[in-house]
């Protein structure tokens, strides 16, 4: 009976908090094309969609009414196994990174602590970064299934970009965790909340991982993958029906959740600011956890506007050009970085002698 | 050279400067002038709510009028049709008999008035041309119709309310437009 006396809580806790995470990070993508249009509209002068529902609030759902509506069409020539696992393998990286985020504090619940966490790895960083590289792979994949030249060349693209910035953004973490000492999520942001938020420490760092998370997104103006003007419609040109709605879709979650580790990493994660968190739990008990996770959710999302004001600013770059600053420009600046830091670390740690 | 109008601008061909060219600077201050547009009064009129005011003289769908009886005011003179220069109206003259002096104000009247609004060019000219103030453009437009057949609107479609009997809708045929005298 040993092998039966597991902690069935621990079971049934996660799989709601995990349900509540997916659904979650669904909705908020969806409100996130919603989104998107209004601040495109407003960008523009234009007041964006406001038929369906009050100020447009049903316009996702009837977008995905239409998506799922639409004819399904795989190409003859394609490989159909990898064309159907394209959308798919798009959207499992962009939702497997949630797993080690922490929402917010912890519930109190029936005597037990329940941490808003789905997994407490103390690789956090790292496995954060592994899913992202594999982002790649939606892109690759879907590019090269659909045996069209236009479809490859941007799925090219897309993997060249993405590579070439992940560099870049890994070097500027380095930086950040020679400071915080750990690579688990969850004690960064505890270090933020006792402490001060990491880009007072980081200001270079998080331009460089902000640029770099553009890239990996991409978001104009490192859309390459999917411009239009030059590819006829990118990686997803032979796509159709919910199975390019998958790849859009893919995109807003990566975006949250890029917009998530940001916050987790620059901006205290769900401490609430000018308030002492530990204090506020000793009042109001799970209440805290909540306003913690508002918290964290209303950082994510003056984030995600900040994504999409830069989209409706800034042009595309041009292919070289984006190669020249993820080579030239972001891993040398990431580079210094990561060795001044490493020596302002040292001397601290040697209480200022050399 | 001297140019014409003095107002070429030459292309500034300088090479990009330190702060052009880290582009942050510069994508700060594209940034601040998207965001004054945030905030903007946005001009967009919500149209089948809203309507733009259109100006006095606004040429749209015609009517055909009544008088203060409520009796039709054509004549089927043609001289709208012979003024038109799209050759949109046709008509079809008929004789009033007796007992319809409440129907028909001059002793002949149309029996059948058609315009065709797909040759109507809205210049207002069969307006101009009517000696009996019969023929009236409104304020109204946008005529949308499934088959060109539809767009040959008939008596039905021009004539407007009966004064008497429906004076609201009445006035909102005839609407606010000012018509040449």
């Amino acid at each position: 009976m040993v092998l039966l006396s597991f902690d069935w809580f621990l079971i049934i806790e996660k799989a709601i908090l995990i349900s509540i995470v997916i659904v979650a990070s669904l909705v908020i993508a969806m409100y996130e094309t919603w989104g998107e249009r209004k601040v495109a509209a407003f960008i523009q002068d234009r007041i964006g969609p406001d038929r369906a529902g009050f100020g447009g609030i049903l316009q996702p759902l009837a977008d995905g009414m239409k998506l799922f509506m639409k004819e399904e069409i795989i190409p003859n020539s394609s490989n159909k196994f990898l064309f159907v696992m394209g959308p798919g393998l798009a959207m499992l990286t962009a939702m497997m990174t949630s797993a080690v985020i922490p929402w917010g504090g912890h519930l109190e619940i029936m005597g037990r602590t329940v941490p808003l966490q789905i997994a407490d790895i103390n690789i956090g960083i790292l496995y954060v970064f592994g899913v992202v590289s594999l982002g790649v792979y939606g892109v690759m994949i879907g590019g090269w299934a659909s045996n069209n030249k236009f479809s490859l060349m941007a799925a090219l693209r897309g993997a060249s970009q993405m590579i070439s910035y992940e560099l870049a953004m890994g070097l500027s973490l380095i930086a950040l965790l020679m400071l915080t000492g750990t690579l688990s999520l969850r004690t960064i942001v505890e270090q933020q909340s006792t402490g001060h938020w990491n880009i007072w420490y980081q200001p270079l760092g998080f331009i460089i991982f902000f640029v770099c998370a553009l890239a990996e997104c991409n978001r104009t103006p490192f859309d390459l993958p999917e411009a239009e003007s030059e590819l006829n419609f990118g990686y997803h040109q032979e796509y159709s029906s919910m199975k390019l709605g998958f790849y859009l879709f893919a995109e807003y979650v990566n975006m949250f959740i890029s917009c998530v580790i940001m916050a987790t990493l620059f901006f205290g994660g769900y401490d609430i600011p000018f308030v002492n968190d530990a204090h506020l739990y000793d009042q109001i008990g799970n209440w805290a956890a909540l306003a913690q996770v508002v918290c964290l959710m209303a950082k994510v999302i003056f984030g995600i506007f900040v994504f999409m004001w830069i989209r409706w600013t800034v042009p595309r770059f041009r292919y070289d050009q984006l190669m020249n600053l993820g080579w030239k420009g972001l891993i040398p600046l990431a580079l210094a970085n990561m060795v001044i830091t490493a020596v302002v670390a040292l001397l601290k740690y040697n209480n200022w002698h050399f | 050279m001297q140019s014409l109008t003095n107002r070429v601008k030459p292309v500034d061909r300088k090479p990009m400067t330190f702060l052009e060219k880290i582009y942050l600077w510069e994508i700060a201050k594209g940034m601040m002038i998207t965001i004054k547009h945030f905030f903007k009064r946005k001009p967009t009129i919500k149209y089948p709510e809203q309507k733009r005011e259109f100006s006095s003289v606004f040429r749209g769908l015609h009517i055909l009028n009544r008088d203060e009886q409520g009796r039709e005011r054509c004549t089927a003179c043609g001289l709208c049709a012979v003024a038109c220069p799209a050759e949109a109206i046709t008509m079809e003259a008929a004789e009033r008999k007796t007992g319809e002096e409440h129907l028909y104000r001059e002793e002949k009247y149309a029996a059948r008035y058609e315009i065709n609004m797909l040759r109507c060019i809205f210049c207002g000219l069969c307006e101009e041309a009517c000696p009996k103030d019969a023929i009236y453009l409104s304020q109204t437009f946008t005529p949308s119709n499934l088959t060109r057949a539809q767009f040959i609107y008939k008596k039905d479609d021009l004539l407007i309310p009966d004064p008497n009997k429906d004076p609201e809708q009445y006035a909102k045929a005839l609407g606010d437009r000012k018509r040449p005298q």
